[in-house]
């Protein structure tokens, strides 16, 4: 099967922008994202698939992180269409740049009425692309460089409007009716992000990659920590990776995020803290816990003798 | 390698995990991209095609750990490590050629001839001092090895049986005594170096994580034995999970429970939040003419933006009645959570609790920090034992209608949960009629299948005709349909 039966949209040929997964982990890496080996291969997988990914997991694991890095390494620009409630097309795909047509109208001078040749030309030229207002997805799709577009927190628009993404989700064009269909000039890797508030509907799943970002192991979370946070002793890292997973396994209502982890260790290295005791989990347990009854469940389990 | 893709997708939507043929296509193309002997890549390929929802992320393991088994024990953590920062893989590699060189030595003498009983290389105390080690020092490398020898020597597997292994697991770990050797270096530790209580609860937490590796590895290798004696078709029906919406909640087992109460959250909020939309938009009201005039002044009088009233729909009031006797207890506390973490959708949520006597508990749950702290209360403080502690419905719904009855407003929505099987005692058909009559709409949630209504002590059938709606409610899937429907 060629490339080009394999995108199977009469899409633009380009080049691979990875070699294998290994080199997506190194890539990642050297920008300071310590993938695993299922970021890794779902990111590949959407390079080669010319898929977007779909990635969904508790707040604060580094999803939109991930595009941006991916962005990075690929030498990409980032494209970021912030998802909301009430988000329309004129926001998220493109506009008539009316005010632009109305000026163009006037500076036609008094023109005869419709039917015309005149108006017919003057029609046709007020619905070209020049007076377009490109949105993220259509910016995404006409850029000739490389992009990354991420459509962030997906979940928060409606069911209705995620109507308006499967056309670009699945054969990267628009259709704007005026114009006809404007397709790619190049493929760009999408991620859509979503911290799983609703149900997304089956077509939208349908087209994407799935990932699930979910908490790091502890090597990985010492990793990131050591990584994220310049001058930490790998000591002290390894301190900060175990609370945090010992914190992840007891029934708390918000989980600490790999975030605040981060932030956390922050805090650490700016005491000028060697090594994790009672009196300092007690004093910064608030940076990792956001809730008062998790604080005091916490403080019971770890600070206090059970045996 | 299609073929056996294809089998596998079939188990998967066995499992219930929908999958598309698009998603097939998709799953096909992505293997042919992804080098298969990197088993770490190749399963998430998979499941990044396949599995689109992460809820059913378990199924999928359960069944990809049969119908892919590794070639030998221990392979993933050896690349994860790989994966994680390419430059220690060569060292990895060396260890883990080391391993199989081992392994085939001793697969060889037990594992082939005869389905994996007897025969091993290792004598007792020399498999007991590398799982102390392994334990100890965090030694990951020996953990096929234990496993391979533990299984051999101690799950005494037949060929042919059709169990799903967990047995086996049980009795390897049992003769291991995996647990014993963690308090033993729990112990110890503190003995030796009476740590703090955090050092003590880190290390403790750590201890629990490696004993846990090695009781994945065990179930590895078990599994694998069995895939080898049955097929992964077989094997995959009997270790079959089924996803947390589909789980019977009346015969849910611990851990099935502890899923249940897992997916309840998200499920939870993501009920709230459709609601919440629901509400809000809506659809337009009649015409508001009021405000149509007032905005029409501002274009010389001409109506030209018409106002529309926005209907506000009132918030029901719950009154939720749950039977909390053995029988039907854990699906009781289900959908109080579910209500209780909804309440926001509701104008007032008042719950009562009975088993032969009815008791109050609104505020055992408004006063709790969480809700499972509520019902661990519901449970020990509740007065609703009457006589004998069996189920009586009719004495239940008696006391409740004398009590509280005046309560009942044309805005209250009663919600009743329970079996009805009523021990053979009056049903007092007048007082459920009397909530009826003064209710809006009375619901009665049933977790237990349709066919058996009616049957035995069931006295469904007789409540049945003063509901709105007798509805079957086994799995938080019906109970999410439900719920949607109500608020």
């Amino acid at each position: 099967m060629t490339k080009q039966e394999m995108n199977g949209l009469g899409l633009p040929e380009r080049p691979a922008r990875f070699e294998s997964v290994d080199e997506v982990l190194g890539n990642l890496a050297s920008a300071g994202y310590l993938a695993d080996a299922t970021i890794a291969s779902s990111v590949f997988l959407a390079d080669r698939l010319a898929k977007p990914v779909l990635v969904e997991g508790p707040a604060g694991t580094g999803k939109t992180q991930l595009a941006k890095s991916v962005a990075e390494v690929t030498g990409a620009r980032l494209i970021r269409l912030q998802c909301y409630e009430g988000l329309d097309e004129s926001k998220a795909i493109y506009e008539w740049n009316y005010r632009k047509q109305l000026l163009r109208i006037q500076a036609g001078g008094n023109l005869a009425e419709a039917g015309s040749p005149g108006w017919s030309a003057l029609e046709e030229d007020i619905f070209a692309e020049d007076f377009l207002l490109t949105r993220p997805l259509l910016e995404a799709i006409r850029s000739t460089e490389p992009v990354v577009l991420l459509i962030d927190e997906v979940d928060r628009v409606e069911l209705e409007t995620e109507a308006l993404l499967l056309e670009v989700l699945s054969e990267y064009q628009i259709s704007i009716p005026e114009l006809g269909t404007l397709k790619a000039k190049q493929i760009p890797m999408v991620f859509l992000t979503s911290n799983n508030t609703r149900e997304l509907s089956e077509a939208l799943k349908r087209r994407c990659l799935y990932l699930h970002v979910g908490y790091p192991d502890l090597e990985r979370e010492r990793a990131i920590v050591s990584a994220r946070v310049p001058g930490i002793g790998d000591a002290l890292a390894g301190q900060v990776a175990q609370i945090v997973r010992s914190l992840r396994k007891l029934d708390l209502r918000k989980a600490p995020s790999v975030s605040e982890t981060i932030d956390w260790a922050r805090t650490l290295l700016v005491l000028g803290v060697n090594s994790i005791d009672e009196a300092t989990v007690k004093e910064t347990l608030h940076i990792l816990l956001k809730y008062q009854t998790d604080i005091d469940r916490a403080a019971k389990e770890l600070l206090t003798a059970d045996l | 390698m299609i073929e056996q893709l294809s089998g596998f997708i079939a188990e998967l939507r066995s499992a219930g995990i929908p999958i598309s043929l698009t998603e097939h296509l998709d799953a096909a193309r992505a293997i042919t991209e992804i080098p298969m002997d990197r088993r770490a890549w190749f399963k998430a390929a998979l499941s990044a095609t396949l599995v689109k929802d992460g809820e059913h992320q378990g199924a999928f393991d359960a069944a990809f750990e049969v119908y892919f088994a590794a070639p030998n024990a221990g392979d993933d953590e050896a690349e994860e490590a790989q994966g994680e920062d390419g430059k220690t893989a060569s060292s990895d590699e060396a260890n883990q050629s080391q391993i199989d060189a081992e392994g085939k030595g001793s697969g060889k003498g037990s594992g082939r001839g005869n389905g994996g009983g007897g025969g091993s290389t290792m004598s007792a105390e020399e498999l007991a001092e590398m799982l102390y080690r392994a334990v100890a020092k965090d030694e990951r490398d020996s953990d096929a090895t234990i496993a391979r020898e533990g299984v051999s020597r101690y799950a005494g597997m037949e060929p042919g049986r059709a169990v799903g292994g967990t047995y086996y697991l049980y009795r390897t770990l049992r003769n291991l005594d995996l647990e014993g050797v963690i308090a033993r270096l729990r112990e110890e530790h503190q003995v030796a170096q009476s740590p703090s209580p955090l050092a003590a609860k880190l290390f403790s937490d750590e201890l629990a994580f490696r004993g846990e590796r090695i009781r994945k590895a065990i179930e590895r290798e078990i599994r694998e034995r069995l895939v080898k004696d049955r097929g992964a078709e077989a094997l995959a029906k009997s270790v079959r999970k089924p996803l947390p919406e589909d789980i019977d909640v009346m015969h849910a087992g611990r851990e099935e429970l502890a899923t249940l109460q897992r997916a309840l959250y998200p499920l939870s909020r993501k009920l709230a939040a459709r609601l919440q939309r629901k509400r809000r938009r809506g659809h337009k009201g009649p015409l508001d003419l009021r405000r149509t005039v007032r905005s029409s002044l501002s274009s010389g009088g001409v109506p030209i933006d018409p106002v529309f009233k926005h209907p506000r729909p009132a918030k029901p009031e719950m009154i939720v009645i749950a039977d909390i006797s053995g029988s039907v207890a854990s699906f009781a506390r289900f959908t109080l959570l579910l209500v209780y973490a909804l309440s926001s959708q509701f104008s007032k949520v008042r719950s009562f609790v009975f088993i032969d006597n009815v008791d109050e508990v609104t505020e055992m749950f408004e006063r709790a920090s969480d809700p499972s702290e509520a019902i661990h209360r519901i449970n020990t403080e509740a007065d609703v034992v009457h006589l004998d502690g069996h189920s009586d419905y009719g004495r239940s719904l008696r006391e409740f209608v004398a009590e509280w009855g005046d309560e009942i407003t044309t805005r209250s929505t009663v919600l009743i949960l329970g079996d009805a099987r009523n021990n053979y005692h009056d049903t007092h058909l007048d007082s459920l009629a009397f909530i009826a009559s003064k209710a809006r709409k009375v619901f009665w949630l049933n977790p237990e299948p349709r066919q058996y209504w009616g049957s035995g002590d069931s006295v469904i059938k007789q409540y049945e005709p003063y509901c709105d709606a007798v509805v079957e409610c086994r799995s938080i899937r019906q109970l999410e349909a439900f719920v949607g429907e109500l608020a």
